[in-house]
């Protein structure tokens, strides 16, 4: 190997070392600092000599977490699968069935895909009063669903373009159906798809901040995210407490994404650029 | 999950489209007859959930914005018409004008760092060979992605704070007269939230980047190096055009979250101190829900989204050309 090779091979690796740190290092102050003495204020970085993992029950029960658990999997319940559901209905109709006016739906849809969630918020805010669900988890889910709709088509849609038209024509001569030819030949073969949709669907729908923040007062009736933006409110000033109870509310994210991740990432790798 | 072997994804696909229309129709998918007129308009049936849900949840509310923007409307009483004040106030009212420009700035940090960093990254993640390191370094570098952004904003908050982290290293290097409240401070506060951004979308961009250098052809670096490029011109020559693509999904992804970042400013700063990291996102929150100014928020809230699309879809179609 010549110099020039292992300064090379040298930088890289600090380089590469150096994002890493910077991407975990926010995450181990938060950690070192909810193992301090409770109502201390502790250095960015310090392992306490006598760490006080009691924070973490402290802050479970401070935060009130069993109900915001509960909350943020009946949120994610009432979107993924229902989201999950309708997109690839749609996905595969706007790629495989020949739709009066795709095209233009289809438009209208993509139009969705850069609509930022705030630019509605105010409207939605009054619909959902006049529609009496304001401060209910229906304000959140029902709003929900429609937002993540486009993108949720839109990755469907992709998937199914890429389909096997020879299967379809197999199926026709074998005298199926259009259901039928959806439900054992193509919705088999876009499990990956949709599977994937639904990882991402559930960390948008867990992470929510924004429509819990506006739509519901009470915290336990929020996401995860929302019930963490209350908690900091409550106890923005109590910097140990604050950690242990964010370290709690982000560990389901992270243990999702660990699980999966080698799904996740290669789906994404996948899926983003169709 | 089931196990996800390799989709039969759709390489064929044309890239992410702006809303500009997809080539839905330059492939049609199968060739057939054309179907029966009964079963022709039933293919409705399939899509009326998703347009149903999305015309009266994301459609029919963007009109509303449209609508209140031409009105003053304290949120309770009766609204009055107000002509194009609240529009001429996005130009005219500092505040509001700052808004916008801190949110292309913000461009600096949630796209161009990540985008930049992110192309170091992986060309050098690309050079590893498959092994612990590189996978550790993917996913450890992903997982601010996958965090509630009300989480980067706490863990953030504190890192800035006069005992946080970035004050310790300072002073332990004897640069203590540096040390400040970043978040709290007129000059660097919007720097810092900017930072953030890079911290949430590096990994991100790193990934996506990774996946489409995955895809260059082996051939063309063995033709670089044949023809005895350096790794730089090996960069310029073979992966920066390759990666047009990933780019411009990068680019697009990580623009609107600046453009409309919202749950870190709000979190992290509120807009402060004073107004110097007010963004469209934060003020729209604000005018509505502790101003009352419905009329001046929706003007702004379409204004933005306007904003948004007039930005993202140049960048689509720059994808999409051969």
């Amino acid at each position: 190997m010549t110099t020039s090779g292992i300064t090379h091979r040298v930088t890289r690796t600090a380089i590469l070392l150096a994002l890493m740190l910077f991407a975990v290092v926010p995450l181990l102050s938060m950690f070192t600092t909810a193992l301090a003495e409770p109502g201390s204020t502790p250095q960015g970085l310090s392992w306490p000599s006598d760490p006080h993992w009691h924070n973490f029950v402290d802050a479970w029960s401070a935060a009130n977490f069993v109900a915001l658990f509960r909350s943020s999997t009946i949120i994610v319940l009432g979107v993924v699968p229902a989201t999950v559901a309708m997109a690839t209905a749609a996905g595969y109709a706007l790629a495989q069935l020949n739709v009066p006016f795709g095209k233009a739906i289809y438009g209208l849809l993509l139009v969705g895909l850069t609509l930022p969630f705030e630019a509605l918020i105010t409207p939605l805010y009054y619909d959902l009063q006049s529609m009496g669900l304001l401060g209910t988890r229906l304000a959140i889910i029902l709003p929900l669903i429609g937002l993540l709709m486009p993108f949720g088509v839109f990755w469907m849609r992709a998937h199914f373009l890429g389909a096997e038209p020879a299967l379809t024509e197999a199926a026709k001569v074998d005298g199926a159906n259009t259901w039928q030819t959806f439900r054992r030949i193509h919705l088999p073969l876009a499990t990956s798809a949709w599977s994937a949709l639904a990882v991402l669907f559930f960390l948008a729908s867990w992470n929510q901040y924004l429509l819990p923040l506006v739509l519901v007062d009470d915290p336990t009736k929020r996401t995860v995210a929302g019930g963490l933006g209350a908690f900091q409110g409550q106890y923005g000033t109590d910097i140990v407490l604050l950690c242990a109870g964010s370290l709690l509310i982000i560990l389901p994210s992270l243990v999702i994404f660990l699980i999966f991740q080698r799904n996740f990432l290669k789906a994404l790798m996948q899926g983003a650029v169709k | 999950m089931r196990s996800i072997s390799s989709p039969p994804v759709m390489r064929q696909a044309s890239s992410m489209t702006g809303p500009s229309g997809a080539p839905a129709a330059t492939q049609p998918a199968v060739p057939r007859p054309i179907p029966p007129r009964t079963r022709h308009w039933s293919a409705l049936l399939w899509i009326a959930p998703a347009f149903g849900m999305y015309a009266v949840f994301v459609l029919y509310p963007m009109l509303q914005s449209v609508q209140y923007s031409f009105y003053d409307w304290d949120g309770i009483g009766p609204a009055t018409p107000a002509g194009l004040d609240n529009w001429k106030a996005i130009f005219t009212q500092p505040e509001l004008l700052h808004s916008v420009e801190h949110a292309f700035i913000l461009i600096i940090f949630y796209t161009i760092l990540p985008v930049g960093l992110g192309l170091i990254a992986a060309s050098f993640i690309r050079e590893l060979r498959p092994g612990a390191f590189s996978t550790t370094a993917r996913v450890v570098l992903f997982v601010p992605q996958v965090l509630p952004l009300v989480a980067a904003g706490i863990a953030w908050t504190w890192m800035y704070s006069s005992d946080g982290l970035v004050n310790q290293v300072l002073r332990a290097v004897g640069l203590d007269r540096h040390a400040r409240a970043w978040l709290g401070d007129f000059t660097f506060a919007l720097p810092a939230v900017g930072v953030i951004g890079v911290w949430v979308m590096l990994g991100f961009c790193t990934v996506l980047l990774l996946a489409g250098i995955g895809k260059i052809d082996p051939a063309l670096y063995e033709a670089a190096r044949l023809d005895g490029a350096g790794r730089i011109s090996e960069f310029f020559a073979v992966t920066l055009p390759g990666l047009r693509r990933e780019l411009v999904v990068c680019t697009t992804f990580t623009m609107i979250a600046a453009l409309a970042s919202f749950d870190v400013v709000q979190i992290a700063t509120q807009g402060g101190p004073g107004y110097q990291t007010m963004v469209p996102g934060v003020e729209i929150y604000r005018l509505t829900f502790l101003q009352q100014h419905v009329g001046q928020a929706s003007a702004l809230a379409v204004f933005l989204a306007a904003l948004v699309l007039l930005i993202i879809w140049p960048i689509q179609r720059l994808g999409r050309e051969k």
